[in-house]
């Protein structure tokens, strides 16, 4: 697991729970060993940048469409994926990198059609759902014990 | 931002899901064509999108999607110099049936009229 490379993908920013969870997972994920990238349109860039000025959290921050551009032209890949999701437009970009990419995947699904929303998804991954907007917690539990999973 | 947006191109849907704007496709094309996520049109706009992704074409203009994060999918139309670029590479390839490097061994496959629904192409 050292070394080995995590990518957050992220969507629309306007669910507030993604970028208090980004930021979690990505502190997690590092202190378990994992390279961790986080890729995201310019308002995700934007709001992680203010939030963790220092870099604490996110070491590594990359434009969400060119980093799936280097995916295909393989300049890079990752081992694992998070892909964070409240829409179908982040269900598609998931999908284009189940596609793409030798990651596994896991589907971070939240906001109030999570439900929905999970059951649109037709690639292999494995789907943490939480119909949650402002309150990370449950969200934060889930991925917890996906992570615990992840060390075993 | 891609090249995409500073070309001349026509908004035929706009804010829909991807599988709503690949049904208009396949329903107001003269042919349609089925590309892997992450084709490559217009020298640097790699398409979003749920397999199969759908490009059509009506006479010298090239349809496809375009995906948003925060706005949903676009049913685009450009017909231009380039368009018909991309038009005959589309026909030479699906001609062709060249397989795509992609890790599920999915290929371009042409699709001229008679259309199938969507849920029939993904049995195949």
């Amino acid at each position: 697991m050292p070394g080995e490379k995590a990518l957050l993908m992220m969507g629309c920013p306007e669910i507030p729970i993604q970028t208090s969870i980004a930021m979690y997972l990505s502190h997690k994920l590092t202190n378990l060993g994992f390279a961790v990238t986080v890729a995201g349109t310019d308002a995700v860039t934007k709001l992680l940048k203010v939030s963790d000025s220092d870099g604490y959290y996110v070491k590594k921050l990359l434009n969400l469409d060119k980093t799936l551009e280097d995916i295909v032209e393989k300049r890079i890949d990752f081992d694992i994926c998070f892909a964070f999701m409240h829409n179908d437009a982040g269900m598609t970009y998931a999908s284009t990198m189940s596609a793409i990419s030798q990651a596994k995947i896991y589907s971070i699904v939240f906001g109030r059609n999570a439900d929905a929303l999970s059951e649109t998804i037709e690639y292999n991954c494995e789907k943490i759902v939480a119909n949650d907007v402002h309150n990370p917690s449950r969200l934060k539990n889930k991925l917890d014990k996906v992570m615990e999973d992840i060390v075993k | 931002m891609s090249c995409i947006e500073k070309m001349k191109y026509e908004i035929l849907m706009e804010k829909m899901t991807f599988k709503e704007s690949r049904e208009f496709i396949e329903k107001n094309s003269d042919e349609v064509y089925y590309v892997p996520p992450g084709y490559k049109i217009f020298n640097d706009y790699y398409i979003i999108g749920i397999p199969p992704i759908a490009l059509g074409i009506k006479d010298n203009a090239l349809i496809f999607t375009y995906t948003k994060p925060c706005y949903g999918t676009f049913v685009l139309s450009i017909d231009s110099e380039d368009s018909r670029k991309e038009i005959y590479r589309l026909r030479e390839v699906g001609k062709e049936k060249v397989h795509t490097p992609f890790k599920n061994g999915s290929s371009l496959e042409n699709s001229k009229k008679p259309q199938t629904s969507f849920q029939d192409i993904w049995k195949k």
